[in-house]
């Protein structure tokens, strides 16, 4: 039998950006309001993409799907989401 | 006490840009399994979003040994991967710790074609971690209704609401006599990440099931995905509990509705907040129909809170 070449074996590596650059998808931007946060890390612990800097509290906007939740769940009202050009 | 949040370890076992569908529940909860685990895991997922959401090979969005198998195996392929680890290192051909062994399935993988699987798994306690994400649906395939969608719940194959209750999974798991079995959904996530410590801890047959408010099935706003998995605690439609050896004890919040120190919410404004039930509440039988959900839930609860009295 023929090898298989390593490009053609049914294996993935991991890796950031397996959905391609998912901040595409965005209609809504997240955007942290550094003079309000109290940084408790609501946020970082809620956000599904893990794009939440959780010392900085700054996001990864190449990955970030603006699915809101962030914005929704932060106790003081420091995310607002902003309509994306 | 409870894992608060800024105690959560750094760890990142979902990685960022996967194919999840924004909000999701699975990934969310994922994420916090992926703290208490660690990276030396092995992870086995049947058919299902999580799937999807790995993205497309040669990448991939978690960072274990991924393997996909067959819709109705994930029990008996992580009984067999876990008993050749054992046998690996008592050859010598493995040294340290032994990496964990997880099923990571949705309702349909567990409920349903992945049961007799899993049952006969949990008979032989063979060493893993089930997870069950539980959507409620077969939300990957387009939302078909599964063994635990709930009563009056619109799904493609349930169009004017399923008529029938789910199943309790947990409790079937419980009687299975396996020493560890919890409860979790991802508005709580330190209750999460301490069940799932223990769970590892814990040698033999582990299930955790993980209530995923699911905006695209249930039909709500997509920021609400937490939102929606506090309204079903509260509700008491998803009781918050867990049994070491058999034993049952109740976590908060849902241990104060079993003790009446508080009152469950009134079923109702959990139910109109999802599209999936907008067409029972609609309907000329609506007080009826809501009337029978609220009996499951508070059958539900009294049964639990029985069942949690036999302590031998
Ligand atoms: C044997 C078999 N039957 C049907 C399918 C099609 N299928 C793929 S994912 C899926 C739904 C899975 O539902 P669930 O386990 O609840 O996971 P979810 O999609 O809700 O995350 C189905 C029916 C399949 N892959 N294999
Ligand atoms: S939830 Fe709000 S207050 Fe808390 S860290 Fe995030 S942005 Fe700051
Ligand atoms: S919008 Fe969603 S993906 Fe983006 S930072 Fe907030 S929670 Fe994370
Ligand atoms: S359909 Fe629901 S469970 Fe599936 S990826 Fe989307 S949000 Fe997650
Ligand atoms: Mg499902």
């Amino acid at each position: 039998m023929k090898s298989v070449t390593k490009a053609y074996r049914p294996i993935s590596w991991p890796m950031k950006g397996a959905g391609g650059d998912t901040g595409s998808w965005r209609v809504h931007r997240p955007v942290v309001d550094p003079k309000i946060c109290s940084k408790c890390q609501i946020c970082w612990v809620y956000c599904p993409e893990a794009v939440i800097d959780r010392k900085e509290i700054t996001i990864d906007y190449r990955y970030c799907k603006g699915c809101g939740v962030c914005a929704t769940e932060c106790p003081t009202g420091a995310i607002s989401m902003e309509k994306e050009e | 006490m409870t894992t608060s949040i800024k105690q959560l370890p750094d760890i990142e076992q979902v990685l960022s840009g996967n194919g999840a569908c924004g909000g999701c529940p699975a990934t969310m909860a994922l994420r916090i399994v992926g703290k208490a685990l660690g990276s030396n895991a092995i992870m086995l997922l049947t058919p299902s979003c999580s799937v999807a959401s790995m993205g497309m090979t040669p990448k991939l969005g978690y960072n274990w040994p991924c393997i996909n198998i067959c819709f109705a195996t994930a029990g008996s392929s992580a009984s067999g991967i876990s008993h050749a680890l054992e046998i690996m290192q008592e050859k010598g051909r493995l040294q340290g710790e032994l990496p964990t062994v997880f099923c990571w399935a949705g309702d349909g993988g567990t409920y349903d074609i992945g049961f007799q699987a899993l049952s006969a798994a949990a008979e032989r306690n063979d060493n893993m971690i089930f997870f069950c994400y539980n959507n409620e649906a077969y939300s990957n395939t387009g939302v078909q209704r599964s063994g635990a969608t709930p009563r009056g719940s619109f799904t493609t194959t349930t169009p004017t609401g399923k008529r029938q209750p789910k199943k309790n999974m947990a409790l079937l798991m419980l009687e299975h006599n396996i020493p560890y079995v919890a409860t979790a959904t991802v508005a709580y996530p330190g209750d999460l990440y301490d069940k799932v410590v223990k769970a590892k801890n814990t040698p033999g047959m582990k299930y955790i099931e993980i209530l995923a408010p699911c905006y695209l099935g249930w039909q709500f706003n997509m920021p609400e995905t937490v939102q929606m998995s506090r309204k079903a605690v509260r509700s008491g439609s998803w009781l918050l509990w867990e049994a070491e050896n058999g034993k049952i004890s109740f976590n908060n919040p849902s241990a104060h509705i079993i003790s009446g120190k508080k009152k469950a919410e009134p079923v109702d404004e959990y139910l109109m907040k999802q599209g999936r039930f907008s067409r029972l509440l609609k309907g000329s039988d609506a007080a009826q129909r809501i009337a029978e959900i609220q009996g499951d839930i508070d059958r539900e609860i009294a049964f639990m809170r029985e069942r949690a009295k036999i302590t031998i």
